[in-house]
């Protein structure tokens, strides 16, 4: 339940721990992100950023620990049951409806923010709000054009355009975007943050990324996961020059070598 | 009325709705005028109520992704409390007209689509699709078990004709139960297409396409599975209802496993891809049961082959096929495939004939020759002892497969080179 | 005292000696499922397939030959199906694979019936397997059953060890896990496939070799025994080898005892004094006797799993 409703964060992680079998993929990552921040969970590969966001939307289930969404726990909740709680998120691998059309994808996605539920007795076409809001949603992704294509013929880069239109359509205020540019070109890249940040307007962004310009571009606050850990959350700043980051992504020895090139420009 | 946005990527279709309908209509109401001798209406009939329970299975398996072995327990379910109700109103036990009699099996239906729906939707994929199939077995093992419920062996017989006649209609003429069954027909039809058009029928087809993501977006994939197998139960227990006042009796084949796997057989035959496929499903069902069979005793492995033909090289069913060729047609590249086609039918006859002579042969050899070994085949007196006819068949099937190798190649070549310009032309229209 | 001992002791035999058939059935569907992602809905119809060709080995030249040759075609008949058919639907996803398997037992049914007839045939037990092989009290537990226990477990075992001790085996098991890698790595995985798929088959096909004379071989029998496995399946946990085995003898001796018992509720309250009529509420079902609810107890037993266990016995938690 919520201990103090206007001061809790818009997710909270306490020593949240995965094990897989015998292996410990997350080992107490603690984390508080507040209302309205862009907050980015960055480290090397195998640290475990889509298990803990995999932990997050409710996808698995934690070992130990709890996580809070705006300070309610949502550990042995469904993924739905978060979902309706005002998270959302987005998949690495493009997850879409991809037999049916741009414009379905969106509607679906609004469709129990809106109430409908399991209707079968609302004909689709006869619901104003629910296409007002789609066509708003297709217009920001900038995919009206191709609003009765299907959602499988479509390239990567729009794939992923409507990926992410998906995922705020419901109008959740907890978004997580996982790995959002990944495999976009340089152009893509600047669309795709352009698009995030118009659509994240106004609510609490934690996004997974590995592409460092797009996350010094966007992000308020960054984490840095390594061995299923946050061994820092801080400033863009702060964490480029920390000490522990640059060990943990380029080794001590290299972090050296940075340091010294660091301390050289200053001089 | 907001105008509503089609998805559909075939003009034709788009374009033939209300054209669609209206044919619909006007064959429902002219057919036994047209085909008039008294097998054709017992045809019409059964196609009548088959439409209904193909087009109910296909919410399931085409519009859900919902393979179930088991729908014939829906159908027959239904009919067994329509019948049983017919007979407690024949006793007096209270009113019903029999028009209404069908809705009453639409509710035993959507009952018993509670109750087992419950336990098979807590699985999806092709573990429900086994779940379906003991759930099925279930029921019908338990056919013998229960007589009172079942009527064992023999089944359960009753009288359509129900007290006084209204209008004049007692529906104890076979046209007066046609234009019965077509009207129910009609309006179920018209409301499981209205279903495809609803959040539950969209959402359904979110599902279909991807779980995992129907989930992100807020909805219990679970409890959207169970709603679907309750509506869908709801319109086969009309079917099977309509069957009971049809036929006038319901045995435990009615809800055999052999009658699931044949509306699944002919719905995925007809096409689970579009509204309209089982509807071409359901008519070939009839024709097969009532025609084909009437020609040729081997017509269950007929449909075998074909079926396994089917899943093979077109899993979208007949009406994909009918829409592929529609979209060539409309893009204009049509005229290049006539050749291609004719070369494919002109290698499938002798492929064809080859098969269906040893089939024929081997039936007879096994099933007739109390008679004597001569068979008829195609027309011709055919002796099966000897060994000439076999040596024939076999040449001709040989001869086939070299010519079907051939035509095969040529057609694909012709087919993508089509389907290529096609893509370029859509291409262009976006640029 | 001793009648019940032993009913008991034969009911056991018998019913492990079922349940053993059905883990053969059961283990080459769950290798084929874990492995290749298919339900081979066919699997029930290579049981069948044994059980006919066997019948005709042996009506030419004999048992013994028939017991190592129909396997052996059975399992050259799953390949070439793997191979020609089951392949090119793969890439159309999981539906249209159960899809081609279950157009595939409709085949198998109707070709049996073509060659065969719609009458069982008269697969018979050889002579020197007929007859009992000891006796437990005043009952003969027969020769033959303890054959067929002996030829699954042999099977089993060296199946077992098939897979851990050989090359082959490895492979088959990374396989399993990791198909890509396995390619990589060399490895020609599309063969293996074919090669699991029909030695998935050549089991059924023995199992059908042994089972057929033992109970009825007629068109009808891939149906029955098909619905059964697919049940122990899912009880013992998709996917759990453990779990179809400890699904499988659960099934197969519950199935036996209960065919066997003929108390109902009817008899039940005799017992205790009160005489039900036809007229008493719930008649029809109370009078039912256990014999008679025999054949869907398996059903029953699926419908509580996935009540109250949904991953069944063994099964693992994510589905």
């Amino acid at each position: 339940m919520s201990i103090d409703a206007a001061t809790a964060h818009a997710i909270e992680l306490r020593d949240v721990r995965k094990s897989f079998g015998k292996s410990e993929i997350i080992r107490g990552a603690t984390l508080a992100v507040p209302a309205g921040e862009r907050h980015a969970v960055i480290g090397p590969n195998g640290a475990g950023k889509s298990t803990l966001f995999n932990l997050i939307s409710g996808r698995f289930g934690v070992s130990s620990g709890d996580i809070l969404l705006d300070g309610r726990s949502t550990v042995g909740l469904a993924p739905y049951e978060i979902n309706r709680l005002g998270l959302s998120r987005s998949f690495q691998i493009t997850n879409i409806f991809h037999r049916l059309s741009v414009f379905e994808n969106i509607r679906c996605a609004v469709l129990w923010p809106l109430g409908y539920k399991y209707s079968f007795w609302h004909s689709l076409a006869k619901l104003r709000d629910a296409r007002l809001r789609t066509e708003e949603i297709l217009e920001l992704i900038g995919l009206k054009r191709r609003r009765d294509e299907a959602a499988g013929m479509l390239t990567y880069a729009e794939q992923r355009a409507l990926e992410i239109g998906v995922t705020v359509a419901g109008g959740a205020s907890v978004i997580l975007l996982d790995e959002p540019t990944a495999g976009m070109s340089r152009s893509e890249s600047d669309h795709a943050v352009d698009l995030i940040r118009r659509v994240t307007v106004g609510k609490t962004l934690i996004m997974v990324e590995h592409d460092m310009s797009v996350v010094f571009g966007l992000a308020d606050r960054i984490s840095v996961l390594v061995y299923g850990e946050i061994i820092a959350t801080d400033l863009p700043s702060a964490i480029r020059s920390n000490r522990r980051v640059q060990e943990a992504y380029l080794g001590s020895h290299a972090a050296d070598a940075a340091d010294a090139a660091a301390s050289q420009v200053r001089a | 009325m907001a105008a509503s946005h089609r998805t559909l990527r075939f003009a034709p279709l788009d374009l033939g709705q209300w054209a669609a309908w209206s044919a619909f209509v006007i064959a429902l109401i002219v057919a036994p005028l047209v085909f008039h001798s008294s097998l054709a209406l017992t045809v019409l009939t059964q196609m009548g109520t088959i439409i209904i329970v193909c087009l109910s299975y296909n919410m399931l398996l085409g519009q859900a992704g919902m393979l179930s072995f088991g729908h014939a327990v829906y159908v027959g379910l239904g009919a067994f409390i329509a019948i049983h109700t017919m007979n407690a109103v024949t006793h007096g036990a209270f009113w019903m007209p029999t028009a209404l009699i069908p809705l009453v099996g639409g509710f035993a239906g959507a009952f018993f689509a509670v109750l087992f729906g419950y336990v098979t939707t807590k699985k999806s994929g092709t573990t429900f699709a086994m779940i379906t199939l003991g759930i099925g077995e279930l029921v019908a093992s338990s056919s013998l078990m229960l007589p009172e419920f079942f009527g064992g062996e023999a089944g359960i017989t009753t009288d359509r004709v129900i007290g006084k006649p209204v209008f004049g209609i007692t529906f104890g003429p076979q046209i007066q139960v046609y234009y019965l069954i077509a009207v129910w027909c009609l309006v179920c039809t018209a409301a499981m297409y209205a279903y495809t058009r609803t959040p539950l029928g969209r959402m359904a087809n979110a599902v279909r396409d991807n779980p995992e993501r129907a989930e992100f977006v807020g909805y219990n994939t679970q409890r959207v599975r169970y709603l679907v197998v309750i509506i869908a139960g709801f319109f086969a227990g009309i079917a099977g209802g309509l069957a009971a006042i049809n036929f006038e009796i319901v045995s435990s084949e009615n809800v055999s496993t052999v009658r699931s796997g044949a509306y699944l057989l002919f719905t995925f035959l007809g096409g689970v891809g579009f509204f309209f496929g089982p509807i071409i499903g359901a008519v070939i069902f009839v024709l097969s049961f009532v025609m084909l069979s009437e020609i040729t005793k081997a017509w269950l492995l007929y449909l075998g082959i074909f079926f396994l033909l089917m899943v093979m090289y077109a899993p979208g069913g007949i009406a994909s096929l009918i829409m592929i060729n529609l979209r060539v047609a409309k893009y204009g590249k049509f005229g290049r495939l006539w050749t291609p086609y004719l070369a494919v039918i002109v290698a499938g006859i002798p492929l064809f004939l080859g098969i269906a002579a040893m089939i024929e042969m081997i039936y007879h050899y096994q099933l007739d020759s109390a008679n004597g070994t001569v068979a008829p085949l195609f027309g011709l007196a055919v002796d099966t002892a000897t060994p000439t006819p076999w040596i024939v068949a076999v040449v001709l099937v040989a001869i086939g497969c070299v010519l079907m190798r051939h035509a095969s190649r040529f057609f694909k070549r012709h087919w993508d080179a089509a389907q290529a310009e096609i893509q370029s032309a859509i291409e262009r229209s976006h640029a | 005292m001793e009648r019940a001992l032993e009913f008991f002791v034969i009911s056991l035999l018998n019913g492990v000696s079922y349940g053993l058939l059905l883990f053969m059935l059961s283990s080459g569907l769950t290798l084929i499922f874990s492995m290749m992602g298919v339900l081979n809905f066919a699997h029930a119809s290579f049981y069948m397939m044994g059980a006919y060709v066997a019948y005709q080995i042996s009506v030419w030249v004999g048992f013994w030959p028939a017991l190592l040759i129909a396997p052996l075609v059975v399992g050259a008949a799953g390949a070439l199906f793997e191979r020609y058919a089951l392949r090119r639907v793969h890439r159309f996803g999981h539906v249209p694979e159960l899809l081609v398997t279950f157009g595939l037992s409709y085949c198998i049914s109707e070709f049996v019936q073509l060659i065969w007839g719609r009458a069982p045939v008269d697969y018979r037990i050889p002579a020197v397997l007929d007859g009992p092989l000891f006796t437990v009290y005043s009952s003969a537990f027969p020769t033959y059953r303890v054959f067929m226990m002996g030829v699954a477990v042999l099977m089993l075992i060296a199946v077992w060890l098939l897979f851990t001790r050989t090359r082959v085996g490895l492979v088959i098991q990374g396989a399993l896990s990791h198909p890509e890698m396995v390619e990589a790595l060399g490895h020609d995985v599309p063969k293996v496939f074919m090669m699991v798929f029909g030695g998935g088959c050549a089991l059924a096909g023995l199992a059908g070799v042994i089972g057929g004379n033992a109970f009825v071989t007629e068109p009808g029998m891939a149906l029955t025994v098909g619905s059964i496995i697919f049940v122990v399946v899912v009880v013992g946990g998709m996917g759990s080898l453990a779990g179809a085995f400890v699904a499988s003898l659960l099934i197969g001796i519950v199935q036996t005892f209960a065919i066997a018992l003929d108390y109902s509720f009817v008899t039940l309250f005799a017992r205790a004094g009160v005489v039900l009529t036809p007229d008493s509420f719930g008649y029809p079902f109370l009078k039912l006797t256990i014999a008679q609810v025999a054949p869907i107890l398996p059903y029953l037993l699926l419908v509580l799993i996935l009540i109250f266990r949904p991953r069944g016995l063994l099964g693992k938690r994510e589905d």
